[in-house]
This record gives structure tokens, C-alpha cells and sequence, in this order.
């Protein structure tokens, strides 16, 4: 019987899976890739096939239109799929809307690529499952024992508390436009905000795509030119716009972010972030650690994040952990 | 302490000065006795707690957490006081009730040296990361929130509707946790207290121009030299000795030479230079003294503190401050002979007859250490704040220079979608031909409009990037006014320009037209 870490190894183009003859994430284009989710440093544009969950070829599609893969094949959760020597599956990884981690099975044994992750709960993704494996490959964004996110509920009333106080001002949040977005919407709606809320343009394709997926994030609006009639309300926009030129339109606007990062008051203030809201989709350090455990996986390779502290934590623990240099990772929440 | 945590977290998230205001009053108002006290030391840094090296911090971090991991933390965080609030990991229910402001102040200050790190650890564990850091901030000093002790006064007097100036004289009689202050403030008796060695508010002057100055009547005002120091306030009686700045801090600590030389009694108002050998040595030379906690011995010799003195408001216990000025000048003119030399001196009076002849006389200053002329009515009473009116300050004209725009940067607050900060060159000759070297930096003088228009050049023109700083091509020439040029040794240009701001936008004039260098080191006086 082979190795476990025979099932994958690093190449220029990304991590390979040589029984399945596929590149997972790859970041550059070849000629077919596996893909976790639609971020864009996961899923690029130009490779031959693609094959992802239904939610990420639609995302895919929006994103880059439909002809940036030749082919596109979507394979749902719960199916398996022979590739040459292996069996892959795609089982849910709690991230955004279509995450998915890839399960890929050969010569007795079993790997699996977290893609990015997290545990606590989302309403608008299916939930992370743990797989029990042999070799683990896990994100590790938040990998340091500084980052625990508060509940989400929490952040989101503090957000509702500030707009309460400044009745003349807008509330405008920095926010991925794949995911944080969506999320925070859905969240907003849960704590009982019905208002409308207001998007930056390039927020609008996601935010539809979702809503044609199933995901329901109640009435939306456009920022477009009635930016100064916004006080009291709620806006949404990638974090770079607040900053620049098109925050001008917005009534005296509160800069919030919605990030992990925020866990770190520097950052923030950095930022020039008037209200940070610690809302993430990456697992934190408590639910990376617990996650590994639970995998029971003997072999653990760490990518993109602080590598160094968690492979740290597994020599700790007896298990076998490596850092995988995946180029083209850096801190997409930081954007 | 949660209260006070959040209202520091608070604070360092909101960059505008009201609205940290409103956030200071409303704590203030909703935060009971002896809490807020504490708060309000620790944030005009008043509060004395035994201070806790980083390493003790660290040691009691390590106890708790793989000394590995908290390296990798502070590496990535890069803030001790928040690397161990947030990594601290909290117990699954703590073992008490958080604690407030006031049982965290008396443990701290009657811990021994030994128990501190136990004592520490066990209020970790009853406080969430946000209390924590603030915790720590208490021990080693320094909230770093923006907010100055003066701030936190107006605070209490805009919250409970008590005049600022008569707070500023309470409040270096008072010790924390101020419960008589708070009371005085809620609508009980005035503290009492000696008030012969507190801060006096100190009067100030308004600008003026040529102009208007001319619809005053010359026979009316006295006229004197601005002295480009710091504006101090010196007390001295049989208990102690004083040295306030203009906003009421205590800077005594850093000039020991000075409280030495106060052997008289009474309140003197007057500018702190430094003055060596008769003459005044430049702003800089001062600033070097400015700050510092330990005065070493050479420093004291090389650079000895003066006061030049403007006015006096007590003579002995006699409050002089409902006189006018010319009585008090007199009352000052004997003070001085009598008490003077070596370290005080009279700030003379310039006489004149009409305006034009004092016009020419502060078109002659170029001396260092003279910043224009002081006007002040002959019969105003001394009044603190900045009544409109009894005195005047007409600053020198400023001297200019054309330099070319070289790199910009974004402002803060409002201005954080503009590129508002400007730093700009003149031309050095070189081996290779001519090269912009950077002489300052300025970001005010220019309108609204011309913001958006500089913004617009800007973002058009950017070539490089250096973290938040942007370089343009050369191609925008600014008029810049300042007061003074110095000869520096820290800035590659040699020089360092006295409040650089843009005057006038030459979007006109060729770049090669610019000033060179050896023009603006020309301008270095002396």
C-alpha cells in the first residue's frame, strides 16, 4: 500500500493530485481543475475543465463568464466521481455559498483539501463536515492563538447599536463582495433589519447569483446616485472603495469592516476603520486545532496563514505537520 | 473596568475630536464614583500604579501559553499589552465577577513586587480581552487613545456645565479619584483647596493683519516682541515651585534648572527659551529639552532654560490679574530687577508712535527666536482664555518659496479620500545634473476646491508607491509660506522648515522655474 502523501505533491501550477491526474485550486490555467470555491485566489480563470459544487460553477460563471472554462462540470455533494486511479468527492466546507473541500481516494487511502473553512454557522452555506482522513491539508488564515471570533451575533448587534446612536449617519461596511457580503446581509435580516439594504455596484451580480441559488437576503438597492438621501441606513461595498473616491456620496459615513482581522485594534486603526466588526468565514485558531483532531489525520500539511504556529501545534501532538508554500495566497480579508 | 474598556476602544476608533468628546461625557455622567475617577486620572495621566516591565507581562503570558506560540503572536500582533489580552485563554467560566475600575486600582497599588504576577493572572481570568488590554495599559502607562489631559477637562465641563478654566485651577490640587471634584461638578460645594501653586488659565491672543491693525489707536497698546519658545507659567511659593505649559501641563520634570532658579514668590507669564551666552538659541534646541523625564548634567550646561517674562498675575500672594496692563507692567518691571538674572529676564517693551513705525521694526526682525510682535491694550485686565480684543499677536510675514510636489499621501478622518498630505523639493545640483531634494511638508492653506483639484493632479500623476505614501511625477509647483528655516542635521536637505503650509497653487509655472536649495539654505539665519 502507498502513502497517503502520494495521493498529492506541489507543483508550479498548485497542488496536484497524480491519480486523479487534477490540479486542486491550481493558479495558473491547466487542463482540469478541481475547485474549493469561487474566491478569486482559488478559482482563476482560463483552465480547460473545471469541476466544482453546482453553487461554484454558477459563481464561476457570474464572476468570469461563461466561457473563461472550456468545460464545466458540477459535481453536488454526496456524488463520487472516478478520475483515473481515484475517487473524488466534494463534501461542504462552510465557507461561502458552494465551499467545498475535496475528498480524494486511492490506493487505500484517503486525503482531503480544506479549501477554506470555518465552523461556526452560516446561513447562507451548507455546514463544514468533518472527513476522517489520512493526510489533511488545511488553510490556516487565522492561524495564531490571538484569533477567536466572537459569535456573529454579537458583532452584528454592535453594528445595530451604532446605527441606533447616529441616526444622521450611514453605516457603510467594508465587505468581500463573495461571501462576507451575502453573509452579513442574511445575518442582518436574522437580527430583524428589514430595511432595504444599500450595495455598492459590484456587490449586485453576487448578491443575485445567491438569491437564485436559494439563499433569500431580503429587499436590496443599489448605492448609485442617491448616496447623500442614505442616512440611517446600512451600505455594503468592497473594503477599497470606502476609502477612495466613491465613499464621497455618503452622508458623514461610519467606516465599518467586517473582517477577522479586526480581532487586532492596530489593524483596524490602520485601516482607519471607525466601528471593526470581527466577522469572519475563515476558522479560527480554536476551531483549526479542534478540526484537526477530529480528521484524526496522522499527516497534516498547512497552507496559506501563519503555518509556522499550527504545524507548532501538531509536532506537539505527535502529529506529522509540514507547510505547503502555495504562491498566490495572501490575506484576501485583508483587501 | 468593562465600561472603561469599551469607552477605550471607543476612543481610539473615532478620529474626530467632538465625537471622542461626547464619548468622554456620557462615561462621565453614567459611570458611579470611584470608577470614573480612576478613568479619568488614567486618561490625563494622573494615575500612579507600580509599573510593570514587559517582562513581568510576558512572564505572567508564558506561565499560561506555549511560549512559542505567544513569540509567533507578538511577532504577527506586534503589541505586547494586545498579544496577551487577546491569547490569554480564558477559563470556560471565570472565577468571579469582572471587576471594576476601583478594585483593579486598590489590588495594583497595594500588591507587593512578588504578588504582582499572581495578582495579575487572576484578574485576567475574570475579564474579557478588550478589559484586559485596558488593564494593561494602566500598568505601563500611556493610553494612547488622543486623548490629552485637557480634553478630558473639557469633557467634565461641557458633561456637567461648569466652566473649563475653573476646573484647570482645581486640577493640580486634586488627587485621584477626584470624589470632591465629581461632587462640586454634580452640583455640590466647590472643593476646597489651596489654590496658590495651581495653573491660572492663561491669556492669549488673537492674530491680525496690516489692515485692520490700522483702525486701532497706536496710544492704546503696548507692543513687545512674540518670542518663539514656549508660552509658560511659573509659580512659586513657601510650598513648592510650579512650571505650567499653556494648556495647564506640568513641565517642571524636565527643566530642574529652572524650579532651582525660582527662589522668588509670586506667578510669572512668559516664554521658556533657551538662552546661552545673551542670545536665544533656536525652537529646536529647545525642543530637544521638551519631554524629557531624565535631564542629564551636559544637557543642562549646554543648554540652559530662560524665562523672558510677559506679565505678572501674582506679586507675593497679591493677585494682580484685575489690573491693567500697564500697572501690572510696572508692578512687573521691579519684580523682574529684583528677582531676575540670571534665569528671567523682562521681555522689553518696544515703544512707538504710530503703526507704519512698527511695521518697519517687525519687517527687521530676523532674528531666531523672534516670531513677529505682541500687541496688548494698555488697560485690559489679564483674563484667561482668548478674549477678542485687549491682546494681539502680528506674526512676522512669512517667507516663501516655490517647490515642486514630489510625494502625497492621504489625509485622516474627512480627509482620508483625499491625497491632503503634500511633501515637496527644491532643485540640488548634482554630478548627474539637477535632482529635487525633499525640503518640508504641508498639509493645509489650500481651499476645499483646490483639494479636489490637487486630489485630481495626484491620482493622474502617481508613478511609485511606498506603503501609504504616493510618488507623482515631477510637474506641480507649490508656493509654500513658512516661518523660519533651520539648519537640520536629520533631514537630507540640511534644513527644516517652522510651519510649512501651501500658499498658492502654480499651476502655471515650469517646473525648472522651482527654488533651487542653496536659495532656501540661504534663508537659514545666522
Amino acid at each position: 500500500m502507498r502513502a497517503a502523501t502520494d495521493l498529492l505533491e506541489l507543483r508550479p501550477e498548485g497542488l496536484y493530485c497524480p491519480p486523479a491526474g487534477v490540479y486542486i485550486d491550481p493558479h495558473r490555467p491547466v487542463a482540469r481543475a478541481v475547485v474549493t470555491h469561487g474566491h478569486g485566489d482559488h478559482c482563476r480563470p482560463g483552465s480547460r475543465a473545471l469541476l466544482a459544487t453546482p453553487e461554484t460553477v454558477a459563481i464561476a460563471a457570474a464572476r468570469y463568464g461563461r466561457d473563461a472554462f472550456a468545460r464545466a462540470q458540477a459535481l453536488a455533494p454526496g456524488e463520487t466521481l472516478q478520475l483515473g486511479d481515484a475517487t473524488i468527492r466534494l463534501v461542504p466546507a462552510g465557507h461561502v455559498l458552494g465551499s467545498a473541500q475535496v475528498v480524494i481516494e486511492a490506493h487505500g487511502r484517503r486525503a482531503v483539501v480544506s479549501g477554506d473553512y470555518k465552523r461556526a454557522p452560516d446561513p447562507t452555506c451548507a455546514p463544514f463536515e468533518p472527513v476522517p482522513c489520512d493526510l489533511f491539508v488545511t488553510e490556516a488564515t487565522f492561524g495564531l492563538p490571538v484569533f477567536r471570533h466572537p459569535p456573529v451575533a454579537e458583532e452584528i448587534a454592535r453594528l445595530l447599536a451604532s446605527v441606533a446612536a447616529h441616526p444622521e449617519r450611514c453605516h457603510a461596511i467594508g465587505a468581500y463582495a463573495l461571501g462576507k457580503a451575502q453573509r452579513l446581509i442574511a445575518e442582518l435580516r436574522a437580527a430583524g433589519w428589514d430595511r432595504p439594504i444599500f450595495l455598492h455596484g459590484a456587490l449586485v451580480g453576487l448578491c443575485r447569483v445567491y438569491e437564485r441559488e436559494g439563499v433569500p437576503l431580503g429587499p436590496l438597492e443599489q448605492v448609485g446616485s442617491q448616496g447623500k438621501a442614505l442616512a440611517g441606513e446600512i451600505v455594503l461595498a468592497p473594503p477599497g472603495a470606502l476609502n477612495d473616491r466613491w465613499a464621497r456620496r455618503l452622508p458623514d459615513p461610519v467606516i465599518c469592516a467586517a473582517s477577522g482581522w479586526m480581532r487586532v485594534r492596530q489593524r483596524a486603526k490602520q485601516r482607519g476603520v471607525e466601528l471593526p466588526l470581527v466577522v469572519s468565514d475563515h476558522a479560527d485558531w480554536e476551531e483549526l486545532t479542534a478540526t484537526i483532531l477530529e480528521t484524526q489525520a496522522e499527516t497534516v500539511w498547512v497552507t496559506h496563514g501563519a503555518e509556522e504556529a499550527l504545524c507548532h501545534w501538531c509536532a506537539g501532538r505527535g502529529i506529522d505537520a509540514r507547510p505547503l508554500a502555495l504562491a498566490g495566497r495572501g490575506e484576501e480579508e485583508a483587501m | 473596568m468593562q465600561p472603561f474598556a469599551h469607552l477605550l476602544e471607543a476612543l481610539v476608533h473615532t478620529p474626530r475630536r467632538t465625537a471622542k468628546l461626547e464619548l468622554l461625557k456620557d462615561y462621565f455622567r453614567d459611570t458611579p464614583d470611584p470608577d470614573r475617577g480612576w478613568a479619568l486620572a488614567a486618561l490625563a495621566g494622573g494615575l500612579e500604579l507600580p509599573n510593570l516591565t514587559p517582562s513581568v507581562i510576558r512572564g505572567v503570558a508564558e506561565a499560561r501559553v506555549d511560549p512559542v506560540l505567544f513569540r509567533l503572536s507578538y511577532d504577527f500582533v506586534g503589541d505586547l499589552a494586545e498579544t496577551t489580552a487577546l491569547i490569554w485563554p480564558e477559563p470556560p467560566t471565570p472565577p468571579g465577577p469582572a471587576p471594576g475600575l476601583d478594585e483593579v486600582v486598590q489590588t495594583l497599588q497595594s500588591a507587593t513586587r512578588s504578588d504582582r504576577p499572581g495578582l495579575l493572572s487572576a484578574l485576567f481570568d475574570r475579564l474579557d480581552a478588550s478589559a484586559r488590554f485596558a488593564l494593561i495599559k494602566l500598568c505601563t502607562g500611556g493610553m494612547r487613545v488622543g486623548v490629552s489631559a485637557r480634553l478630558a477637562r473639557t469633557a467634565l465641563a461641557e458633561g456637567f456645565g461648569r466652566p473649563l478654566e475653573r476646573i484647570e485651577e482645581l486640577w493640580f490640587v486634586l488627587e485621584p479619584p477626584y470624589a470632591d471634584l465629581f461632587r462640586w461638578l454634580e452640583g455640590g460645594p466647590e472643593p476646597e483647596a489651596d489654590l496658590s501653586l495651581a495653573f491660572r488659565p492663561m491669556m492669549l491672543a488673537n492674530p491680525i493683519e496690516g489692515e485692520r491693525l490700522t483702525t486701532l489707536a497706536p496710544a492704546d497698546f503696548a507692543a513687545e516682541t512674540k518670542w518663539d519658545g514656549i508660552r509658560v507659567q511659573a509659580v512659586a511659593t513657601e510650598t513648592g515651585r510650579r512650571l505650567y505649559s499653556r494648556t495647564g501641563e506640568d513641565l517642571g520634570p524636565a527643566f530642574p534648572d529652572l524650579l532651582d532658579a525660582m527662589s522668588w514668590r509670586g506667578c510669572v507669564d512668559g516664554e521658556l527659551l533657551i538662552v546661552e551666552g545673551g542670545e536665544v538659541r533656536p525652537f529646536a534646541d529647545l525642543q530637544t529639552r521638551l519631554g524629557r523625564k531624565k535631564v542629564t548634567a551636559k544637557m543642562l550646561a549646554e543648554l540652559p532654560a530662560h524665562i523672558r517674562a510677559y506679565d505678572l498675575l501674582h506679586d507675593g500672594r497679591r493677585d494682580l490679574r484685575a489690573l491693567p496692563y500697564d500697572a501690572r507692567r510696572a508692578r512687573l518691571a521691579r519684580w523682574a530687577q529684583a528677582h531676575g538674572a540670571p534665569r528671567l529676564d523682562l521681555s522689553a517693551e518696544i515703544p512707538f508712535e504710530d503703526w507704519p513705525e512698527l511695521a518697519a521694526r517687525r519687517d527687521a526682525q530676523r532674528d531666531e527666536g523672534e516670531e513677529g510682535l505682541m500687541l496688548k491694550r494698555r488697560d485690559a485686565p489679564y483674563t484667561g482664555g482668548r478674549p477678542i480684543g485687549p491682546w494681539w499677536k502680528w506674526k512676522r510675514d512669512p517667507l516663501t518659496a516655490d517647490c515642486v510636489l514630489m510625494y502625497a499621501q492621504r489625509g485622516h478622518g474627512k480627509r482620508s479620500s483625499y491625497y491632503s498630505d503634500y511633501t515637496f523639493g527644491a532643485w540640488e545640483e548634482t554630478e548627474d545634473g539637477p535632482r529635487l531634494a525633499p525640503v518640508g511638508k504641508a498639509y493645509s492653506g489650500f481651499t476645499d476646491e483646490e483639494l479636489i483639484e490637487l486630489d485630481r493632479w495626484v491620482r493622474a500623476n502617481m508613478t511609485e508607491r511606498f506603503g501609504p505614501v504616493r510618488a507623482v511625477k515631477p510637474g506641480l509647483v507649490l508656493e509654500v509660506a513658512f516661518d523660519a528655516l533651520q539648519a537640520s542635521a536629520r533631514h537630507r536637505s540640511g534644513l527644516a522648515m517652522r510651519f510649512p503650509r501651501i500658499k498658492r497653487i502654480r499651476w502655471d509655472k515650469p517646473i525648472e522655474e522651482a527654488d533651487r536649495l542653496e536659495t532656501l539654505r540661504a534663508m537659514i539665519p545666522g
